[in-house]
Parts: structure tokens; C-alpha cells; sequence
């Protein structure tokens, strides 16, 4: 790839983050121009991923990016083939109109500028995410895809409503994002790649590792809770609390589309097995039939098209999972058609909301002559989700049905039969979202309703444009867009051939069949509405009240566990505190069994022995006090013994600094006790006081050993040698000790410093919580 | 404690304890000393002056917050590592040079070590003073 290329596609995918940080100014300088100059960010993006397509079209992929830290194979890298340029070319394009209808969507809002940087924040995170090479920046925009949409769904963060579907979504993505972290882990464990190019370059590593099975649930779970499979579905209706070009971008035309994308992309390395053919299909199908059941209970449209969206992923996934190649011809087509038309409709419902203030269908009808333009892309949108002729959906549906015919066994037939019923239930939806409320005679709204802005309609009808112009050019569409998709998909070239015209076949038998199943479910729609919800009603619990009990017993829990942990009395965290530090000490030499020798008596002189008796009889007072404050001094007279030992043993330093240390030790030690209001003797019951004094023997007799052990091994002089040999060169210093610490090891220094400073911050904070006048001063 | 001779004593003993404690950090790249036990001694310094005048005497005497006196010796370590980025070097590293009076070699290396003796002087001698405090802060 030539330079100039990678430029340009490090460009485009750093644009969107620039443009956010400068949306609120954009916005501010220019309330008009501004989303017009925030779409040059998509568009900027969208051409440079379009002039891929010959590339990448001819079998080529791009492999490129940017490293962060060499050493350990860390940066941002892409790798850009059909899957991954055709859903970079959706996100950006559907990116510009979607900035463009935020832009009048919100006009007005308070916090409209804030709104157009998260959402250029998430477009960011979302090219990122489809195009990324290196596991830990798909990773990463994985989680900044689940960030920025909680902050997308909680926008209308006054409303309890919002916060808690913001909540609900990032709990049930970021659980996800887990999954997916501890997935890749596992993939490059089994495969010691980490790198999707990689990955995809020997197929079939993973297929036959040890490890494909554990790595298979983690990446169904990531995928599963995304793209909101069964059942983790509950969060995307309740995300329809954000703003509608939110809606419309995150929740139908992208983000919920990567999980999908991640089931797509790693087909050709973990698909082709039995649980991944029947694991798909099952929890697709599931989905597929929950999300028809329930978009046709909905009357606000907005809910029925966040149904049929999760109808539509379970079908993505049933397609990517049932296993031959038409079967990945039809998912792909069908994921660019949905994106199309889903785009659209949750656009074309955005406007009527504005325009008439309601978005329930029983009030919304006769609209088409107030509201041409809108008409014209719902209609548009809504005969390619019911699948008619001349238009993608019909492309899709088609070469799905071709799939499912040619499998001829019970299975297929059974998958067969599911995908009939929810495609007739989204036909239904679909023309319920396109024609009822532009039919009829005008009903009164709460706003007169007329046609929105050129901000509003562009979007809509541009891309029910697109679902129409895709398929009557379909030959030039499938060249350029869909087959290096479906080539990808599929591990091996693949064409498209299904023709949008009708003609005669047993697919377009069935295609027949579906649409009038779901004419008849349209007209029959208010009755089973009504039918469903009592159904829903009586049953009552379902997997979104189920969210609200996890969350409650993990509060529960928590509470729980933090009871019992911080019982809140110093005594307890000190004996655990020295337990494990005399485990610490223990463990390590009596699991290798390797116990130091005792060494024999030294040879030492008068004065020395004069030395340690001094500390011995420090000791001795310590213990056999029963005042306090003797017993802080005794332990002082122990110290400075052991600071004379360190200066007759030749370590001037240590001994200086010990001698500080214990005359600072004893002073702040005397005044805690003087502080906290100790009584001057200690009243310890006898059982108390074989507990500390064991853990006390325990803790001091595994540091002596363990300072014997370490005396007696070979020590390796390479870097005292060093120091010593370098001190006077490089640092200009005779003091060794000292060198070392601000010289050599400066660093580290700087780290302890900090850590004094920060300790001193909180003891000084402990004491002023304890006096008495700060305590009278918080209650006036 | 507070007897005539310590209160006596006490003064001259601090400044004394303060003087040799500066001696006792520059001269530690040679000789036995450095940052720390200098700011240990610092510390012991104005706890004894505390305990012989009473804690508002001794904040009167040191005029800055002790703790902030430890934030500026972080301060002033940190910065001492900076101007190795002019030499291209990493962070931290000493850059020497000698003085053009009295010729007698200085660096960035004394700063650091003085940022510490602040550091351990401040911190030690907030929470001495603070302990020994009743009741005011």
C-alpha cells in the first residue's frame, strides 16, 4: 500500500475523534453551517474507504497502521477486506446523513453540540472497530463502541428512564466486552496470533485447538449480548430512550451489527463445526421469533422497528451459522439491505415524532399529502423490509430462500419455516411503519403536521434511495460491495447472482408466500396485538425485570460481602494484615523445603556481644512492660542497638537513617498513644495475647530465616560491581548508597516520594477527622 | 516535658538540628547522608521544637504548611528531571555542570536530592505536628 493511502485512512479514522472535541465550538461559532461542516469528518472517510473498492474488490486486503509500543507488538493496525470495507463504507456513510439529520433533529436542544460529539465519537470508535487488525484495538473500540452509546442512551440524562436503559445497555454490553477481552486472550493462546489477518491466514489452527470450545462460548457471549441475541435482547428496545438519529445509527444500521461482525469475520476460522452450526441457528432463531412476536404486540413505532431489529439480527446470525456459502450470500445482502431500510424508517419516525408530536399508530394516519418527501422514503423503506420486488430487501430474501431450498433435509426445513414466519411478521411491520400513517384521512395530532427540513429528509430519502438504485444495478452492486463481503465471510470467492426482477422459481414461490402471510398479519395487526400483550400480561416476568433482580442481589451481595470484609475494627485488619505477611514469609521456604542452615556462633568481639545484649534487653522490657509507653521506649533502645550493629558492621548510611527513624518512631508512637486515648497499661485476656504474640514470634522469625536464607545464597555481584565502579564516573558521586537513589534509581525514588507525600495527605486527614473541633464544625 | 532547661535548650538545639540536617543532604553524595535522613532530621527538628513551645508556635516558626512544604519538594524532583529532555536523554537523568565561580561541580542531581529532604522533612513533621496537636488543627 502506498503511503499515501495509509495517510489517508489514518486520517479518516482520526477525524471523527478530532471533529468531536471541536463539535461545541463548530456549533457555537456556526448554529447553522455547523452539522454540514461535522459531516465533512464521514464524508472525508466515506471517500477514502470508496476509493478502496477497486483495491480491495479484486481480492486484495489493506494491512496497514500505526505502532504505540513496538516491543510488545502494541499499536493501532487495520486490515481492510470486503467484510471489513463494506460495513466501514455503511458506518461512514450512514455517518453523514445521520450527522446531517442530528443536526435538525436537535436544533434548539441545549446540549445539541454535545449531542453531535458523541455521536462523531461513536462513529470514531465504530470505523475503528470494523476495520481493526491487532486484537487489542478491536478490543478497544469494541468498549468505545459500549461507551459512547451509553452516553448516547443517557443523553436525556434527567429522565430515570434513560439512565437506567444507559445503565442497562453498558452493563450488558461492557459483560460482553469481558467476554470478548477473555476471548481474544483465549484465540491467541490457541493460535500465538494476535492478529485477525493473522488469524485468518491459517484457518484452521483454532478449529482443531484444544482451546476452540471455551473460546467459542467467550466469543458467542461477546457477539450474543451486542447484537442483542435471546436473551440479552431486553436491552436495545429500552435504548429507543435515546434521541431518534441515535436510533437510527447505533441501534438498526451499526453498533448492534458488531456483534454480528464479529461472528462474520471469525466464520471462516471457527465456523464449519457442529456446535457453530447448530449454536447460531438456535439462539438466532429464538431471537428471530421473540423480536417478530414483540414488534408486532408494539404501537409505538418506534418500539416495532427496535423489535424487528432484533428479529433481523437473530436472522444475521442464524444465516452466519446454518453453514454453506448462499447462506452468507443471503446474510450479507440482507445486513446491507436492513442497514438501508431500518436507517430509514427509524429516520422517517424520528420526523413524524417531530412534525406531529405523536409517534403512536393508532393517531397517525392520512399524512401523505401534508408530508410528501417522508412518504415517499417510508414507502420506499417499507416495500424492500416487506421484500417486493425492485428493491434489496427482495435481493436478500430471495438468495436466503435459495439457501434454505438447497439443504432438502429436516433442519433446513425447520430453519426454513422459522425465517418464513419472521420475515412475514417484519413485512407486516414494515408496511404498518410505511404506509399507515400516510394512508387513510388526516386524524388530528398534537402538532400540525407539515414536512420537516432539508436536514430532516435528506437522510431518509437518500438511503431509500439507495435500497431501490442497489438493486436495479444489482451486477455493479454485488462487484464492487457485496461479493468481497461475502468472499470474506465465507473463506472463498463467492458471486452473487439473484436478479430483483420476478421471475419464475420455487424461492420466489416462497417469497410470495411470506408477503401475503404478512399482508394478513398487517390487516389482522390490531387483533393480535391485543392477543400477544394479554398473553405477555399473564405470564408477566420476562429477561428485563430478570435485569432489575441481577442488579438488586448484586447490590445485595456486595453489601453483604463488605460487611463481613471491613468490619471497620483496626485490630482485625492488623492480625490479617500480619498473618499474611507471616505467610508470605513462610509459604515460599516451606513448599520448596528449602530452609536455611542454621549458621554456627560468630566470632564476634566484647564490644559487639556489649552491643547485642543492649537489644536483647530491649526486647526483654518490651515484652515484660505492663506500661505502654515503656514498652515504645524499650522498643526504641532494641533499635538504636541495631543501628550501632549497622555502623560497627560498616554501614554508615543505614545506621544514620535507623537512628532517625527510631527516635521519630518512638515520638510519633508516644503521641498516637497520648492521641487515641490508650490507657497506659495494656489488658489484653491471655488468649488474645497468645494469638498477637504468635503471629508476632511467627513474623519475626520468618524474616530472620528468610534474611539468612538469602545471605547464604550465591550472590551475584554484576551490579554492586557496577555501581560501585560507576558511581564516581557517571554520577559524580563517591557516596554509593546515595547515588543509587537519586542517581541510578532516581525513578523509583521519585515513586516513593510521592508515596510519602500522599501518606503524610492521609494521616493528616485520619487526625483531623478525630478532633473533636472538626467534629463540632460539621455539625454547624 | 516542658522543663526550663528543655525549654531552654530548645531553640538553639533546633536550629542547630535544622543547620546540620542542610549540611548533612548536600554532603551526601560524598560522605554518608543524603535527602532523606537529612528530612528525617528536619522532621525531628520541629517535632522537638513542637513539643517545647506547643504546636502553634512551632506552624508560627516554620510559616508554610508542612504538607505543602512536602507538595513543593515533590514539585521540585519532578521538575529536576525535565531538563534532561534538552539533552535528549530520559527522564531524570543528571545533568552536571561546573559552577564558573569558585569552580565546584552543581546539577540537576541536588535538586532532586533536595526535593526529597522537603518531601520527608514536610510529611514526617505535618503528622508529628498534627499528633501532637489537641484539638486545632
Amino acid at each position: 500500500m502506498n503511503q499515501g493511502t495509509e495517510a489517508a485512512l489514518l486520517i479518516a479514522l482520526g477525524f471523527p475523534f478530532v471533529g468531536a472535541l471541536l463539535a461545541p465550538l463548530v456549533m457555537l461559532r456556526f448554529p447553522r453551517g455547523g452539522p454540514w461542516l461535522l459531516a465533512l469528518a464521514p464524508t472525508f472517510a466515506f471517500i477514502t474507504f470508496a476509493a478502496q473498492i477497486g483495491t480491495v474488490s479484486s481480492g486484495n486486503a489493506l494491512v496497514g497502521g500505526l505502532p504505540w509500543i513496538p516491543s510488545l507488538d502494541v499499536g493501532l493496525s487495520w486490515y481492510i477486506d470486503g467484510l471489513a470495507l463494506a460495513f466501514a463504507l455503511l458506518v461512514s456513510g450512514i455517518g453523514i446523513l445521520i450527522v446531517l439529520y442530528a443536526g435538525g433533529y436537535l436544533k434548539g436542544h441545549p446540549h445539541h453540540s454535545r449531542f453531535m460529539s458523541f455521536l462523531l465519537l461513536f462513529m470514531g470508535a465504530m470505523q475503528g472497530l470494523v476495520v481493526a487488525d491487532g486484537f487489542l484495538t478491536l478490543f478497544v473500540f469494541w468498549e468505545l463502541t459500549s461507551i459512547t452509546s451509553f452516553l448516547l442512551i443517557g443523553f436525556d440524562h434527567q429522565r430515570e428512564a434513560s439512565r437506567r436503559a444507559a445503565l442497562q445497555a453498558l452493563v450488558v454490553t461492557g459483560m460482553g466486552g469481558l467476554a470478548l477481552l477473555a476471548g481474544l486472550v483465549t484465540i491467541g493462546m490457541a493460535t500465538t496470533t494476535d492478529t485477525l489477518s493473522g488469524l485468518l491466514a491459517n484457518p484452521d489452527v483454532l478449529r482443531s485447538s484444544a482451546l476452540y470450545v471455551p473460546a467459542l462460548i467467550l466469543i458467542l457471549l461477546a457477539a450474543f449480548t451486542k447484537s442483542a441475541q435471546f436473551p440479552f435482547h431486553f436491552w436495545l428496545p429500552n435504548a429507543m430512550e435515546a434521541p431518534t438519529p441515535v436510533s437510527a445509527y447505533l441501534h438498526s444500521a451499526t453498533m448492534v451489527k458488531a456483534g454480528v461482525y464479529l461472528l462474520m469475520r471469525l466464520n471462516p476460522v471457527m465456523g464449519d463445526t457442529v456446535l457453530w452450526e447448530t449454536i447460531l441457528p438456535l439462539f438466532g432463531g429464538a431471537t428471530l421469533l421473540v423480536g417478530s412476536v414483540l414488534a408486532l404486540r408494539q404501537s409505538d413505532l418506534k418500539l416495532m422497528l427496535a423489535y424487528t431489529t432484533i428479529g433481523s439480527l437473530g436472522l444475521l446470525v442464524m444465516l452466519t451459522g446454518f453453514g454453506t456459502e448462499t447462506a452468507v450470500l443471503g446474510a450479507v445482502l440482507y445486513l446491507i439491505a436492513h442497514a438501508l431500510f431500518k436507517g430509514t424508517l427509524f429516520m422517517v419516525v424520528g420526523i413524524l415524532d417531530h412534525e406531529t408530536g405523536t409517534r403512536r399508530i393508532e393517531d397517525l394516519r392520512g399524512l401523505r399529502s401534508a408530508m410528501p418527501l417522508t412518504f415517499v422514503a417510508a414507502l420506499g423503506a417499507g416495500l424492500s423490509m416487506a421484500g417486493i420486488p425492485l428493491f434489496t430487501g427482495f435481493l436478500a430474501k430471495e438468495t436466503i430462500y435459495e439457501a434454505l431450498l438447497a439443504g432438502g433435509d429436516a433442519w433446513s426445513l425447520l430453519v426454513l419455516i422459522v425465517i418464513i414466519l419472521g420475515n412475514a411478521a417484519m413485512a407486516a411491520v414494515g408496511l404498518a411503519v410505511g404506509l399507515t400513517p400516510f394512508t387513510g384521512s388526516l386524524r388530528p395530532t398534537p402538532q400540525a403536521p407539515h414536512e420537516g427540513p432539508v436536514l430532516l429528509w435528506l437522510g431518509p430519502v437518500t438511503l431509500a434511495t439507495f435500497g431501490l438504485a442497489l438493486a436495479l444495478l444489482s451486477s455493479a452492486f454485488y462487484g464492487a460491495f457485496a461479493d468481497p463481503m461475502a468472499s470474506a465471510v465465507a473463506g472463498l470467492a463467492v458471486e452473487n447472482h439473484a436478479s430483483p426482477f420476478p421471475h419464475v422459481s420455487l424461492a420466489f414461490g416462497l417469497s410470495l408466500l411470506t408477503l401475503a402471510i404478512g399482508v394478513a398479519f398487517y390487516l389482522g395487526l390490531q387483533g393480535m396485538r391485543r392477543s400477544i400483550g394479554g398473553v405477555l400480561t399473564a405470564f408477566g416476568w420476562g429477561p428485563d425485570r430478570g435485569f432489575d433482580q441481577v442488579m438488586r442481589g448484586l447490590v445485595t451481595l456486595s453489601v453483604r460481602v463488605t460487611g463481613v470484609v471491613q468490619s471497620g475494627r483496626l485490630d482485625v485488619y492488623i492480625t490479617v494484615a500480619f498473618v499474611v505477611v507471616a505467610a508470605a514469609l513462610w509459604m515460599p521456604m516451606l513448599l520448596t523445603g528449602e530452609l536455611p542452615v542454621l549458621p554456627s556462633i560468630p566470632q564476634l568481639l566484647l564490644h559487639e556481644w556489649a552491643v547485642l545484649l543492649v537489644a536483647v534487653v530491649g526486647l526483654y522490657a518490651v515484652v515484660r512492660t505492663r506500661n505502654r509507653l515503656t514498652a515504645i521506649v524499650s522498643l526504641g533502645i532494641q533499635g538504636f542497638a541495631v543501628a550501632l550493629l549497622f555502623l560497627l558492621m560498616g554501614a554508615p548510611d543505614l545506621s544514620f537513617t535507623q537512628f532517625m527513624v527510631e527516635t521519630l518512631s518512638v515520638v510519633i508512637l508516644a503521641l498516637v498513644m497520648t492521641r487515641i486515648r490508650l490507657e497506659p497499661t495494656d489488658h489484653r485476656p491471655w488468649n488474645e495475647k497468645l494469638l498477637d504474640g504468635s503471629i508476632a514470634i511467627l513474623c519475626g522469625l520468618g524474616f530472620g530465616l528468610l534474611l539468612l536464607k538469602v545471605t547464604q545464597g550465591t550472590f551475584d555481584a554484576a551490579l554492586s560491581a557496577f555501581f560501585s565502579a560507576n558511581a564516581r564516573i557517571i554520577a559524580h558521586g563517591r557516596n554509593v548508597v546515595n547515588v543509587i537513589i537519586v542517581d541510578f534509581r532516581g525513578f523509583d525514588t521519585l515513586g516513593e516520594i510521592a508515596v510519602v507525600t500522599i501518606t503524610g495527605l492521609a494521616i493528616l486527614a485520619i487526625i483531623r477527622i478525630g478532633t473533636p473541633q472538626a467534629k463540632q464544625e460539621d455539625r454547624t | 516535658m516542658r522543663t526550663l532547661i528543655f525549654r531552654a535548650i530548645a531553640p538553639y538545639l533546633t536550629a542547630l538540628m535544622l543547620l546540620f540536617s542542610i549540611f548533612v543532604t548536600l554532603r551526601g553524595h560524598n560522605e554518608p547522608g543524603g535527602g532523606f535522613i537529612g528530612g528525617l532530621l528536619a522532621a525531628s527538628a520541629f517535632a522537638l521544637y513542637g513539643i517545647a513551645f506547643g504546636v502553634p508556635e512551632a506552624r508560627r516558626a516554620m510559616w508554610f504548611h508542612p504538607i505543602s512544604v512536602a507538595g513543593t519538594g515533590l514539585l521540585l524532583s519532578a521538575i529536576s528531571g525535565l531538563p534532561s529532555f534538552f539533552r535528549g536523554t530520559p527522564y531524570l537523568t543528571g545533568i552536571w555542570t561546573t559552577a564558573p565561580v569558585f569552580h565546584f561541580d552543581v546539577a540537576t542531581i541536588i535538586l532532586f536530592d533536595l526535593g526529597v529532604y522537603l518531601v520527608v522533612a514536610g510529611a514526617f513533621a505535618s503528622i508529628a505536628l498534627a499528633l501532637e496537636d489537641n484539638g486545632e488543627r
